[in-house]
């Protein structure tokens, strides 16, 4: 019978009950977020734009980090949602919160569509397939001018007050405020996904693709699960920055997009939840500083720091951070 | 002449190009499962050293295809024993990410020396203009390319199929741990392969700047042709590279004369559907 408790004091329940728990430093990192609104006021439009894409961060590391699905055409949903927000607007519905929701919908429905493909296929062929998703959405965008705009962009975006009240100003504190409670809601989504059972196995699926099924795990089904719900996240991020920034063009769609949001998510560590929010925190704000500085030499940086982290850092600043504290703790137990 | 046979010259003309610029990376993934998306970037620079000794060194452009292959095989082996060696056994992400660092880098470089301007480019007199031939006209240098292209791949072919080297790559593609256990040292055939395949897509590169342009975006943008060639015509396959790159190249040429307004729509949903239909590409094993 002793073993039985014992047993069950390390179960899978308790197991997940003590991962959900709130920590302090997670507590402390959604405190820091407020700090802009005191300490750097003027900067308040960059990090909106920081909330939002630490957003599509975390909607890519729900696919790439917990299951392991490499994805180099993320930002297809995340210009599929701007691009429905952008619509709605330009076509004269500029309401803010039911064009989230549409973009939602939209950006979900194509990734359920494509979730079927993608579950099918791993390896060269689904980097290649997620990629072709990216191009032909890219290209199709382009070709449809006469609604899209085409290479000019969308023109004529207007967001309406938030709730019939919350204007957007100038200086972004209503687009920051807005941003972030978006970015906070979906990531109380996303954290309860991740510490469920359906959040374990995605886990599993990413360790071993081969031995899921096997132990009766739907792989197939799991996969287009997550991978529509980071679809509809990356639809949300685009339609905030739609309406944030009120223009929409081509680039949401494209792959340097894709890329620098792989990019940021890597920096900040992937298969952790805060690792897409911090990567951008780290990677945006440092393009803010170097702002000066020719784009093609930002990239050379980048490239660098690439190189510099899968080589010596493969879990990115958090898995490096994580790593010191176990050493200077030696005794605490693994967490 | 008439216009399909005026594609079909320059599509074949321009899957000659691409078939040079992906067959080392189709067979040295096909060997070591190692993603190399820097593989353009070897072109690139093959582009830029041809383009260097001719304009600032007088060089004549027949005389510098050999050194920009030559450049491309040493950088690539520079690259292969400094940082991919290290990654042949880690996950595809890594590999990706640590490949697509180097192709930022080699981009931004390349804007540094270089500039983001178009090179130029002066092909001596006897590879300009066309000839007419049976009441058609076609563009020498074109023929020029095809010629190369065609007796590469003859070369290739029979180096594969025919001799001892061939067989053992053969081999190290299709089973590379029983290779191993054969006793045949696949590092180093691995590295040769690689510094071949390499120096192949810097002659692309070399040969692609009278045709495509050359600017520093290049390594990025026909990565993503090349990427294709190598997915739709299997892996580790030179005939199966050979066909795809024919295949891309004339139904490029043909999306961009019948339906400019598409664009690269028709390409890329080819590629799909035979990614689709088969995972491992037309002429891949596995």
């Amino acid at each position: 019978m002793s073993s039985a408790t014992i047993d069950a004091a390390f179960g899978p329940r308790q197991f997940l009950r003590a991962q959900n728990r709130w920590r302090w430093t997670e507590i402390a990192f959604w405190l820091a977020t407020l700090l802009p609104f005191v300490l750097t006021p003027d900067y308040l439009v960059l990090a909106s734009q920081i909330a939002i894409t630490g957003l599509f961060a975390l909607s890519l590391d729900l696919i790439l980090g917990f299951s392991g699905i490499i994805s180099l055409g993320h930002a297809a949903y995340f210009g599929m949602g701007a691009y429905t927000a952008g619509l709605l607007s330009v076509w004269g519905w500029g309401e803010p919160l039911t064009g989230l929701l549409a973009a939602g919908v939209t950006a979900g429905l194509f990734g359920y569509l494509t979730s079927f493909i993608i579950a099918r296929f791993r390896h060269l062929a689904l980097i290649m397939i997620t990629l072709g998703i990216g191009l032909l959405l890219q290209e199709a965008a382009n070709s449809a001018s006469f609604i899209t705009g085409g290479f000019d962009g969308l023109q004529g975006i207007h967001t309406w007050p938030i709730l019939n009240r919350f204007d957007f100003d100038l200086y972004g504190r209503t687009a920051y405020s807005y941003a972030l409670v978006v970015l906070f809601l979906t990531f109380l989504v996303a954290r309860r996904i991740i510490h469920s059972p359906f959040g374990l196995s995605l886990r599993g699926i990413r360790e071993n693709g081969q031995r899921m099924p096997a132990i009766g795990a739907a792989t197939r089904a799991h996969i287009r699960t997550i991978y529509t719900i980071a679809a509809v996240m990356a639809g949300i991020a685009g339609a905030l920055l739609a309406q944030t920034t009120e223009t929409v063009s081509l680039e949401t769609l494209g792959f340097q997009r894709s890329a620098d949001v792989l990019v940021m998510l890597i920096l900040g560590g992937t298969g952790r939840l805060y690792g897409g929010p911090i990567g951008a925190i780290v990677y945006m704000v440092a393009r803010d500083q170097f702002s000066g500085l020719n784009p093609q030499y930002w990239y050379f940086w980048i490239g660098l720091l690439l190189i510099a982290v899968v080589m010596f850092m493969p879990d990115g600043i958090l898995g490096g951070l994580a790593l010191a504290l176990r050493r200077l703790t030696p005794r605490r137990a693994k967490d | 002449m008439p216009p399909v046979f005026g594609m079909l010259f320059d599509g074949i003309a321009y899957g000659m190009l691409l078939f040079l610029m992906s067959v080392g990376l189709s067979v040295t993934l096909g060997m070591m499962n190692f993603v190399n998306l820097a593989h353009c970037s070897f072109a690139m620079l093959g582009g830029y050293v041809a383009v260097t000794l001719m304009n600032a060194f007088g060089w004549p452009f027949l005389l510098t295809l050999p050194i920009a292959f030559l450049a491309a095989a040493a950088a690539s082996v520079v690259l292969e024993r400094v940082f991919f060696r290290r990654f042949y056994n880690a996950g595809e992400l890594e590999q990706c990410l640590l490949t697509i660092g180097i192709v930022f880098v080699s981009i931004a470089g390349a804007a540094y020396i270089y500039g983001t301007d178009q090179q130029p480019v002066h092909l001596p007199p006897y590879l300009q203009g066309s000839i007419v031939f049976a009441g058609l006209d076609f563009a020498i240098y074109r023929l020029f390319l095809i010629g190369i292209a065609l007796v590469i791949t003859v070369v290739l072919i029979a180096t594969v199929e025919a001799t001892r080297f061939g067989a053992q790559v053969r081999a190290a593609v299709n089973n590379q741990r029983m290779a191993r256990g054969l006793g045949i040292d696949v590092d180093r055939l691995f590295a040769i392969t690689f510094a071949l395949g390499s120096g192949l897509a810097g002659l692309g590169g070399a040969l692609a700047i009278a045709m495509l342009g050359l600017d520093p975006s290049f390594a990025l943008t026909y990565l993503i042709y090349v990427l294709i060639v190598v997915s739709v015509g299997g892996l580790g396959s030179v005939a199966g590279s050979f066909v795809a790159a024919m295949l891309l190249g004339v139904s490029d040429e043909a999306g961009k004369y019948y339906i400019p307004a598409f664009g690269s729509v028709l390409i890329y949903l080819v590629m799909m559907v035979v990614i689709m239909w088969r995972p491992a590409g037309l002429f891949g094993r596995r």
